[in-house]
């Protein structure tokens, strides 16, 4: 049962078109002393079953709000959560109690946290089974449990020791044994990574991965560091000021001309070398990625061509390649040339125009 | 007097002396261990908020926190007499010792459940643990080793005060020191006393510590050996 973290996933996704968690319209307002925070302001989150889900946003952008929304931690002003097909919000709980049927919700909802929460007068098995006691299982079923999870963690030989005795990637790993005690469908991950150093991020991040693939788990994360999303996500969200301003799949994402979230996902340098000159970035995805369009396009209209930028990677487990390239004249001078390119299939993204030019762009696309 | 003449008399106020302080601290321990978390989770932000009853229970304990304890001692002679029927004698002594240290020790309960990180709680919430998991399973294991802390406090506290209940005939340590040291001049085993309570106070002291300690360390990587630490605190 013990998962190797680091190792090569199976590239199948189990990813299907149910929706696990849904919030509609779902707003969050703090008030305190009279002063009023719109932290979630009519936020639609789809989550498919499956999927890795990443919100990423900057500080202060309402994240941890809408995860602790999902789970009613944090009770939402207004708007519904659906998880697994129950409405969350219908469920009583008045004010921070909440109700059986609630808590019962709570418990197939497994939730980690930045800063682990273990209890550090509990050793690491007794904090994986704190869980199955809430559940009200017998010990003998509690610690078969417990030490089933630490295997698949990788931490079996650690059962007996306190949490001040791990290190932070060995404690993150306790939280997700924990996370996972009571048989989830579904995996809330508040910053799991971001006490941890890149090394150890990358290890717990691959473990994500591996539960993801291999129990069929669905995984909201929430982030404010790109690289994580570009290396286990398959869908994202961005979030500012309390709103989703891009959210879909991957492979959409770097589909949708001027997303924000594609570019920072797969950031590209270099500047156009003089006035009238056009430079635009074009994204391989799959097919387009093997065919030389590049130099059929320099062939067809004998123009020259500089490759200002370009790099090959892979987001979400999908090949990627990107490329600015420089085309002679101004914008109006290459909608020909930039046609052409479309027409083989490639994704078009003319860089540092003004706006008109983008929204002319978009509507020669359509 | 000889020490033949001494002995019984200190045997039997140390008997005196233990039996007031170990009865009034289990029951200050039992009163003020609920009543210092109800302060926690009445308050605002609480996890059963209620400003109300957060602001009578807060009254009532300071109320009798800052009451002097001679004067407690004094104003609660009725109700002594009501449940030991008498108000001279060790077990007399037991009522005001308790109903004093009750709010003196949860309002240090209330301070160490408040250190307890917050976290803990929510992630227990999120398992779907109801209020009365919380308190049980983190709160007041989470903040054990400051809750011994605290009973030590109260402990010694408690012998402070059962000295003054000897001084109304309750017995115990106090009252040899008042009755002989004070009234007849014995000097000899005035001082006696004054040992015997300063020892007792610094072992009670020192295993309270101690046990929060090795608590608190559980875990932790190798500190300094346990013997090591008994060294040094004794030096
Ligand atoms: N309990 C609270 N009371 C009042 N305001 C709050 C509370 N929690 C969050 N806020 C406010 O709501 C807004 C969103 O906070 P939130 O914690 O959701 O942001 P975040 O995206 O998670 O940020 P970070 O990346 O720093 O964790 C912020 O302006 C914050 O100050
Ligand atoms: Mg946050």
């Amino acid at each position: 049962m013990q998962l190797c973290p680091g190792t090569p996933t199976p590239a199948h996704s189990t990813v299907t078109e149910t929706h696990v968690i849904t919030t509609t319209d779902l707003t969050k307002v703090y008030r305190s002393r009279g002063r009023e925070v719109t932290a979630l302001d009519g936020v639609d989150l789809h989550v498919r079953e499956g999927e890795v889900y990443g919100v990423i946003g900057q500080s202060g952008a309402g994240k941890s709000s809408l995860i602790r929304c999902v789970n009613l931690l944090e009770r939402p002003t207004s708007g519904t959560v659906t998880v697994a097909g129950e409405d969350l919000t219908a469920l009583a709980g008045r004010g921070p109690r909440a109700g059986r049927e609630l808590r019962q919700a709570r418990s197939r909802i497994g939730m980690v946290f930045q800063h682990f929460n273990l209890l550090s007068s509990r050793t690491v098995q007794d904090n994986v089974e704190l869980p199955l006691e809430i559940l009200g299982k017998s010990g003998k079923e509690r610690s078969r449990k417990a030490l089933e999870l630490l295997d698949l963690v990788g931490l079996a030989d650690k059962a007996g020791a306190y949490p001040a005795q791990l290190s932070g990637g060995q404690k993150q790993r306790v939280g997700i044994a924990r996370a996972l005690a009571g048989d989830p469908k579904v995996l809330l991950s508040d910053e799991a990574t971001s006490a941890l150093d890149p090394e150890t991020t990358r290890s717990i991040l691959a473990l994500l991965r591996d539960l993801n693939r291999q129990l069929g788990l669905t995984v909201l994360l929430i982030t404010h560091e790109m690289d994580v999303v570009k290396s286990v996500c398959d869908s994202a969200a961005l979030m500012d000021n309390g709103r989703i301003v891009e959210s879909g799949t991957v492979s959409e994402l770097l589909a949708t001309p001027g997303s924000e979230l594609a570019a920072a996902l797969f950031p590209l340098g270099g500047e156009a070398s003089g006035e009238d000159r056009t430079v635009v970035d074009v994204t391989f995805q799959g097919e387009s990625a093997t065919q030389p369009v590049i130099s059929q396009l320099a062939r067809t209209y004998n123009i020259d061509i500089s490759i200002l930028g370009a790099a090959i990677d892979t987001v979400g487990g999908l090949q990627v390649g990107r490329m600015r390239i420089e085309l002679p004249g101004r914008y109006e001078d290459n909608v020909v040339p930039i046609g052409f390119l479309r027409e083989h299939g490639l994704q078009i993204d003319v860089v540092g125009a003004a706006e008109q030019t983008a929204a002319l762009v978009k509507e020669s696309a359509e | 007097m000889t020490w033949s003449e001494m002995q019984p008399l200190l045997e039997q106020a140390c008997w005196d002396t233990l039996y007031m302080v170990g009865w009034s601290t289990l029951i200050a321990v039992v009163g003020g261990l609920p009543l210092g978390i109800l302060l926690v989770l009445t308050d605002r932000g609480g996890l059963l908020q209620n400003l109300a009853a957060n602001k009578v229970i807060g009254q009532v304990v300071n109320i009798a926190r800052s009451l002097p304890f001679i004067i407690l001692m004094v104003a609660l002679m009725g109700f002594t007499r009501s449940i030991t029927g008498t108000t001279i004698g060790r077990e007399a002594a037991i009522v005001p010792l308790a109903i004093g240290a009750i709010p003196f020790f949860a309002r240090l309960v209330e301070t160490a459940v408040r250190e307890v990180d917050h976290g803990l709680v929510e992630a227990v919430q999120s398992m779907g643990g109801n209020t009365w998991t919380i308190v049980r399973k983190v709160l007041v294991p989470e903040s054990l080793p400051s809750l011994i802390s605290s009973t030590t406090t109260t402990i010694v506290a408690l012998i402070g005060y059962s000295a003054m209940a000897g001084t109304v005939g309750a017995g115990g340590l106090g009252d040899i020191a008042i009755r002989y040291g004070y009234q007849r001049f014995e000097t000899q085993l005035m001082w006696i006393t004054v040992a015997i309570l300063a020892v007792v106070i610094s072992v009670i002291q020192f295993a309270g510590d101690y046990a929060a300690r090795s608590l608190h360390r559980r875990g932790a990587h190798s500190g300094p050996a346990p013997k090591l630490r008994l060294l040094k605190a004794a030096s």
